[in-house]
């Protein structure tokens, strides 16, 4: 079962801040995120990345779901 | 790698970087001012002028490079499919944080960018606005590592994202056509900063370009700094060394590199005020989210809580002249130290406010 975070509507840095903070408490497993603009995207994804996680991005009409796993 | 993912990648932003550094130091060769090839404060300031929002007569010019970088990065989002428009993130706050922003770069006498190319045109005094710069944002990281949030934001129609690209379409018109109305706006500058200036279409288009590759890469010299020590992400970072790099070698080149303290253009020499001035810039930018840069470009993409902010820097340009809060080449104005004071004062304020620090977080749920 995913844990899911919605950080659609914030501003930067909080995305990929909400995001590391979850990661760093789950360590391992799968985290879903909804995220509503690119550049929340492309800074998770690569934090996410940096931190050994992989990132699949699927678009839904405006926003992103993005599937983090390790 | 498709278009998308070349544009974020890491030799990407190093190219973004390396441009605005080379763009901006042939800016200064074409006709700018000084180390001053781009400041998205000092620019917004001269337009503040020109509107006659200060009679500052030194400054006033209508400054294509803000209206390039608002309609690079809307056309950028349009062809990319990135324009989304959304209001509703404290947007008053946003304004008090513009007009605090451009308070503290007028004491330093630069924005972000223009401390990056004072120091590549070897202004050493630069470095203590870059310092403060690095202080204020590291509060502002205390803030946001605070639980610090403005709230989120909202979709909106789009009209609502297509005023401040229009306010920048009207700003291009009176340029072009210098209209002088029987009160003297719009104001131009005969002498000092404001009578220099690149050609115009140059000018415009360089600044086209930085708006779409600025909105494509993220490009935020405030974010730089700020993800370094947030979350270890050296990314943007990259792009601003690359920036200083290419500027310096640029103004080299150009025979624009003059290193010392004293007699630089368009700065001071008192560095308590040069240091504290961008302390509260940076802490004003950080609790904002971006740069004045980047506040531009998120503005072009639909972000009307950016635009706010934007119009709050023009706001503060009006108050610090006509209140007598910005510095000159002869040091901080008479009102700047007290201006600063308040500024840090009241942005210390809203982050504790806005942040789990203060009492009543349990109420609201952002």
């Amino acid at each position: 079962m995913a844990e899911k975070l919605d950080v659609r509507g914030l501003s930067c840095p909080l995305p990929v801040v909400k995001v590391r903070n979850k990661l760093t408490e789950l360590k391992e497993g799968l985290l879903e995120v909804l995220v509503d603009t690119g550049t929340a995207k492309d800074n998770i994804t690569r934090m996410a990345n940096n931190n050994g996680w992989k990132v699949e991005t699927k678009e839904q009409g405006e926003e992103y779901l993005l599937t983090i796993n390790k | 790698m498709n278009l998308k993912n070349w544009f974020l990648s890491r030799k990407t932003i190093i190219i973004t970087g390396a441009f605005i550094g080379i763009a901006a130091t042939a800016l200064q060769k074409l006709g700018n001012p000084a180390n001053m090839g781009i400041c998205v404060a000092c620019f917004e300031r001269d337009i503040a002028g020109a509107l006659g929002f200060h009679r500052a007569a030194v400054v006033q010019y209508i400054r294509p490079e803000i209206i390039g970088f608002v309609l690079g990065s809307l056309i950028a989002a349009l062809v990319f499919k990135e324009f989304k428009p959304r209001r509703g993130s404290s947007p008053l706050i946003r304004f008090v944080l513009g007009f605090l922003a451009m308070i503290g770069s007028l004491v330093f006498l630069g924005c972000p960018w223009r401390a990056l190319l004072r120091l590549s045109g070897g202004d050493g005094n630069a470095l203590f606005g870059i310092a403060g710069l690095v202080a204020g944002v590291s509060i502002g990281i205390f803030f946001i590592r605070s639980g610090y949030n403005l709230g989120r934001n909202e979709r909106t129609r789009p009209l609502a994202s297509w005023v401040l690209p229009s306010i920048m379409v009207g700003l291009l018109l009176l340029l072009v056509f210098r209209t002088q109305l029987p009160t003297g706006a719009v104001f131009f500058s005969t002498e000092g900063p404001g009578s220099q200036y690149a050609p115009v279409l140059i000018a415009l288009l360089i600044a086209l370009v930085i708006g779409f590759i600025a909105q494509r890469t993220r490009f935020c010299t405030v974010a730089a700094a700020r993800d370094v020590l947030l979350i270890k992400d050296t990314y943007l970072f990259t792009g601003v060394v690359s920036l200083v790099i290419a500027a310096w070698i640029s103004n080299i080149v150009l025979g624009q590199f003059n290193p010392g303290f004293s007699g630089q253009p368009v700065a001071h020499t008192n560095q308590l005020w040069n240091f504290g001035g961008m302390v509260l810039a940076g802490l004003a930018f950080a609790l904002a989210g971006g740069c004045p840069g980047r506040q531009l470009f998120l503005s072009g993409e639909g972000d009307t809580d950016a635009a706010v902010f934007v119009l709050g820097m023009v706001f503060g340009a009006g108050f610090a002249h006509n209140f007598a809060t910005a510095s000159s080449g002869s040091g901080p104005g008479a009102w700047g130290p007290a201006a600063v004071i308040t500024g840090l004062i009241i942005c210390l304020l809203i982050g504790f406010f806005m942040s789990d620090l203060s009492k009543n977080k349990k109420e609201v749920s952002v």
